[in-house]
């Protein structure tokens, strides 16, 4: 599938429909509750074109790169037959996306914050900033771990509910023990872990795996990566409160 | 000129930053274990480029234009001015739980369309679309999230309010999820599941963030620290609830269209 200007042209529309409800919440409040005037129109409207712009590339993107790459690898990884090889890109490739992830970084500032206020860690620098690395690598490492255990399920054909019922018990279960304070942060660490770039990749690669294996239907088996993915961290964030 | 021309290459590097990890692992795997050249290497470097460049100008798009009017309005909003409450009197927020109205609407609506514009949310429907045989709709997935999101924002702002655990909405929630997961169509069960992780994401996160803040900082008795957060996971798991309620509902009108066609027979 190559580069085509009438399919640019039918994305942009697309895009143009995708934000139109935004702007219809965003003028429904400032003009009909908060009763007041848009400020900076000509920026705003200039930023509107840039989203629906980039949201038309973005999805011409995926089509020619981002899932035929997933795709591909999960048939060359499938065409070798190295069960290694394989869970060693999926732990990579969980850990050095997730690492990188600015709303990560973010969200382990705040959690060091929350410790510091609540005294389990000193009110220094230094030690917020050693509790916000602990707490992205061990973020970062639960990610990987998911990956890992996502491609092991699409091998191997286990239900999915069932890891991720286990899963929300085990969560349950440390929320029992967990400080109090850090609850709010874990449980929302699940939803900043996956980022608009690792979606597709991870999406189509798990896809990629479903259809190379024999057995395995693509819409049962290789979906549930992203769901591992968000799970994991709330677990590892509640067990880095509770350990440190 | 020469700020929006930084803003673009600040973004780009942000961007660059955030794909480098990836590139390397693909590379490396690609080059060093399966030991093949990758198939169509100017198509996948046209697609790269293209993502690339769509997430900076979306980027740019969204910090110019969404995020300042967005966080503005939550501000207003949440203020004491607006809800019509005294700012000097401590009063008790579960008791004027209604006075907040209007946040939980803004909260709902955009909760809602932020996630209709949601990238990740649109790849997931796209795949799952073309893996279905187009049996998952695009726009019946991304609507069905989009309504969780909106209850879960809605929800999730109104426990700020009163200040309930948070843990008490959410392993409810969990509860539903297993409950529902028993009757739910199998085939669907992975893709809800998913659903959930995809639509806290570029558009959604910083709004909601601020958001949760905003009500934590303007409610009496409530710390930003502590109450501010739990809004990325009621966004996280409502739409799972919707996903998996909207495709009972679907089954259950296929199956019962069936068995009308079957009694006129």
């Amino acid at each position: 599938m190559g580069f085509r200007f009438s399919h640019l042209f039918s994305s942009l529309l697309k895009s143009l429909r995708d934000i139109s409800p935004i702007v219809v919440v965003v003028l429904f409040f400032q003009w009909g509750v908060l009763d007041s005037s848009l400020p900076n129109v000509l920026s705003i409207l200039a930023g509107a074109v840039m989203v629906i712009v980039g949201l038309s590339f973005f999805v011409m993107g995926l089509e020619l790169g981002l899932f035929p790459i997933g795709e591909n690898l999960a048939h060359a990884f499938a065409n070798k037959g190295s069960l290694l090889a394989l869970l060693s890109f999926a732990f990579c490739l969980g850990f050095g996306t997730t690492i990188a992830e600015p709303a990560l970084v973010a969200v382990a500032k705040e959690a060091a914050e929350v410790a510091a206020e609540a005294k389990h860690i000193e009110n220094t620098e230094t030690s917020m900033q050693e509790y916000a690395a602990g707490l992205r690598l061990s973020v970062a490492f639960a990610v990987g771990l998911a990956i890992v255990i996502g491609v092991v399920r699409i091998i191997k054909g286990w239900p999915l509910y069932l890891i991720i019922i286990g899963g929300y018990m085990l969560i349950v279960l440390l929320t029992m023990f967990a400080p109090q304070e850090i609850i709010g942060i874990a449980y929302d660490s699940g939803g900043v872990t996956t980022s608009t770039i690792t979606v597709p990749l991870v999406t189509a690669l798990g896809v990629g795996l479903a259809s190379a294996i024999k057995g395995r239907n693509p819409l049962l088996d290789g979906f549930g990566l992203i769901a591992l993915a968000s799970l994991t961290p709330m677990m590892f964030v509640m067990l880095y409160g509770i350990v440190y | 000129m020469i700020s929006a021309s930084v803003r673009f290459l600040e973004t780009l590097f942000a961007t660059l930053g955030d794909i480098f990890p990836i590139v390397v692992t693909i590379l490396v795997f690609q080059y060093l274990v399966i030991k093949r050249p990758i198939n169509q290497p100017k198509q996948l470097l046209l697609g790269t480029a293209f993502v690339v460049l769509g997430m900076v100008l979306f980027l740019l798009g969204l910090e110019q234009a969404l995020f300042p009017l967005g966080q503005s309005m939550a501000k207003q909003l949440t203020s004491a001015e607006f809800l019509g409450l005294e700012e000097s009197s401590v009063y008790i927020a579960s008791e004027h739980w209604a006075a907040y109205a209007w946040i939980y609407l803004f909260s709902a609506a955009i909760g809602f369309s932020t996630t209709i514009a949601e990238p990740s949310l649109l790849a997931v429907a796209i795949k799952a679309n073309g893996v279905s045989g187009g049996a998952v709709s695009i726009g019946g997935l991304r609507i069905s999230v989009a309504i969780g999101v909106a209850l879960g924002l809605a929800l999730g702002s109104y426990r700020i309010v009163v200040g309930d655990p948070l843990h008490y909405y959410i392993i409810a929630g969990y509860i539903l999820v297993v409950i529902q997961t028993l009757f739910a169509p199998k085939a669907i069960i992975p893709l809800a599941y998913d659903s959930g992780g995809v639509t806290t994401s570029t558009v959604t996160v910083p709004l909601v963030t601020a958001l949760g803040l905003g009500l934590a900082e303007s409610v009496p008795g409530r710390s930003p620290l502590l109450d501010g957060f739990g809004l990325i996971a009621f966004a996280s798991l409502f739409p799972i609830i919707s996903v998996l309620a909207y495709a009972q509902v679907t089954s259950f009108l296929a199956s019962s269209s069936l068995s009308g066609d079957d009694d006129e027979i």
